[in-house]
């Protein structure tokens, strides 16, 4: 009996030698716990060794695997082969970012971001290692916990059509980030975050499409993160408004 | 340009203005933005309508049988589906971002959406009364 | 700070209050006035134009209208914004704004004139 296989269409870029990405077709055997992370190794392994994509842990957790799947953005170590035989299975970079060669794309604008909003404990003066560490209740903790599992896949990024349209937008999980950090009780750093985050290019360029939380691995939702900020900054916006000698 | 061997060609994809046709979320998206179009259409005409009664009660006759054409009815009753999903994208987003605390713990959005839904009963039903009794 | 200068925050406060008027309280309206009025599904004598004027004539209708016209006008002003940069008038970031906020301000202002006149 003939091994089963399924195809994948595949979109190659080979700078230097292609002007724009095509497609190209590949019958690999099809194995029911096989995720396309697998389909695309073998490619690579036993097909074609020139078939560039990154990928490390193959676990969920490195955030490096992100392709579109069938138009969808997602963790090719995440979605099995099954939940799409015996239709093709159209593979391609990561929507909204630049092409660096087949499905890897450009990730310094999001890099860049990521710095831009401070993504650590900031302290107004930090004390002294000798009086211990900063203390926390499980409740300070669990405000910000769901919003600190990014992984940083921008899949969130590749979702988002205002990204898309204007990559000087912030975007979703560097603005998630930037929430995380502010609602943890040991940080200080809200003041030095919230010139970007309040700036044309942050929150306010977000229309709430929402596909952000709709696609993200790990649930943190940056859509409730990117309202959440525009709540609290219009609140400070008319504070310090109303109140201009309250504020510094 | 001369490809440089340290910089590749990269290739920048380019979104076309029709990107909220390419699936049913983005295509959804748009059409609960575009609700607030139809909204506005229907205030201006309403002012209109509170317009005319200034006019006296021919003006006032006159507008409301222009708004009997079935032209105007298509629109109005388009206009009312769309302020009705204006209303439940409304709640069901707001629900999401707002945490409503029960004690301790999260109200659950679902259930913020169905107090919301409940007090927009409530105001339709009070509005309508009001208008035939008072 | 820059957070300050943007008038963001503003157009966003009235956009959200207008979204909040718009999904609470326009279907109700809309279906009462541009349609079972019309359409002749209420009893005449409760749409007379005596009974009309008198029920908008008043003080507090009239406060009450003001607010359920006008601020929707805000949400419609900063979703329609949004949809024609969403169309690829990104260049025109400036006019589209101008347009739209402008848009809603003069409605406020006919809304206002049009319920002193009644």
């Amino acid at each position: 009996m003939p091994e089963p296989t399924i195809t994948l269409k595949v979109t190659r870029y080979r700078p230097g030698q292609e002007k724009a990405p095509s497609d190209q077709l590949y019958s690999v055997p099809y194995h029911e716990d096989w995720v396309v992370l697998d389909a695309l190794n073998y490619i690579k392994d036993k097909i074609d060794g020139s078939l560039s994509f990154r990928w490390s842990c193959h676990m969920g957790v490195c955030g490096s695997c992100g392709m579109m799947v069938n138009g969808v953005p997602k963790l090719t170590c995440a979605v099995f082969l099954r939940d799409y035989y015996p239709k093709t299975i159209r593979v391609e970079p990561l929507e909204n970012f630049p092409i660096i060669r087949d499905l890897v794309i450009d990730m310094s604008d999001f890099m860049e971001k990521l710095r831009r909003i401070k993504p650590w404990i900031i302290r107004e003066t930090e004390k002294p290692l000798a009086e211990g560490e900063y203390l926390q209740t499980p409740e300070e903790h669990e405000t910000y916990l769901p919003f600190s599992m990014c992984i940083n896949c921008m899949l969130c990024y590749s979702a988002c059509p205002v990204y898309g349209l204007n990559p000087t937008f912030l975007g979703p999980a560097a603005i998630a980030l930037a929430h995380r950090y502010n609602l943890d009780s040991r940080d200080e750093g809200q003041k030095m975050r919230q010139p970007v985050i309040a700036s044309h290019e942050g929150i306010w360029e977000c229309t709430f499409v929402g596909e952000c939380s709709e696609v993200c691995p790990k649930l943190v939702d940056p859509a409730a993160a990117i309202q959440r900020s525009k709540v609290s900054t219009t609140q400070d916006w008319f504070k310090s408004m109303l109140l201009p000698w309250k504020t510094k | 340009m001369a490809p440089h061997p340290d910089k590749p060609q990269v290739y920048h994809p380019k979104m076309a203005p029709t990107w909220w046709l390419k699936n049913p979320r983005y295509f959804l998206f748009m059409m609960r933005e575009l609700t607030s179009v139809f909204i506005a259409i229907f205030l201006v005409v309403f002012l209109i309508q509170i317009f005319k009664l200034s006019q006296g009660p021919e003006a006032y006759a006159s507008f409301l049988e222009k708004l009997r054409s079935p032209g105007w009815i298509a629109f109005h009753v388009v206009a009312l589906l769309f302020a009705l999903y204006h209303s439940f994208t409304w709640f069901d987003l707001t629900s999401k971002v707002q945490i409503v605390q029960l004690g301790k713990r999260r109200m659950p959005p679902r259930l913020v959406t169905a107090a919301s839904i409940g007090v927009w009963v409530i105001l339709s039903l009070a509005v309508l009364l009001l208008f035939f009794l008072l | 700070m820059s957070e300050r200068k943007t008038a963001e925050p503003l157009w966003w406060a009235l956009f959200s209050a207008g979204g909040v008027v718009a999904a609470f309280l326009v279907p109700i309206h809309l279906f009462l006035h541009s349609l079972a009025a019309p359409l002749g599904w209420i009893p005449d004598r409760l749409i007379s134009y005596d009974r009309m004027v008198a029920l908008f004539g008043h003080p507090l209708v009239k406060v009450y209208l003001f607010f359920v016209i006008a601020l929707p006008l805000y949400h419609w002003a900063h979703r329609f914004r949004f949809i024609l940069f969403d169309l690829g008038l990104k260049g025109l970031r400036k006019p589209v704004a101008v347009l739209c906020y402008g848009g809603a301000i003069l409605g406020t202002a006919g809304a206002l004139w049009v319920l002193l006149q009644v």
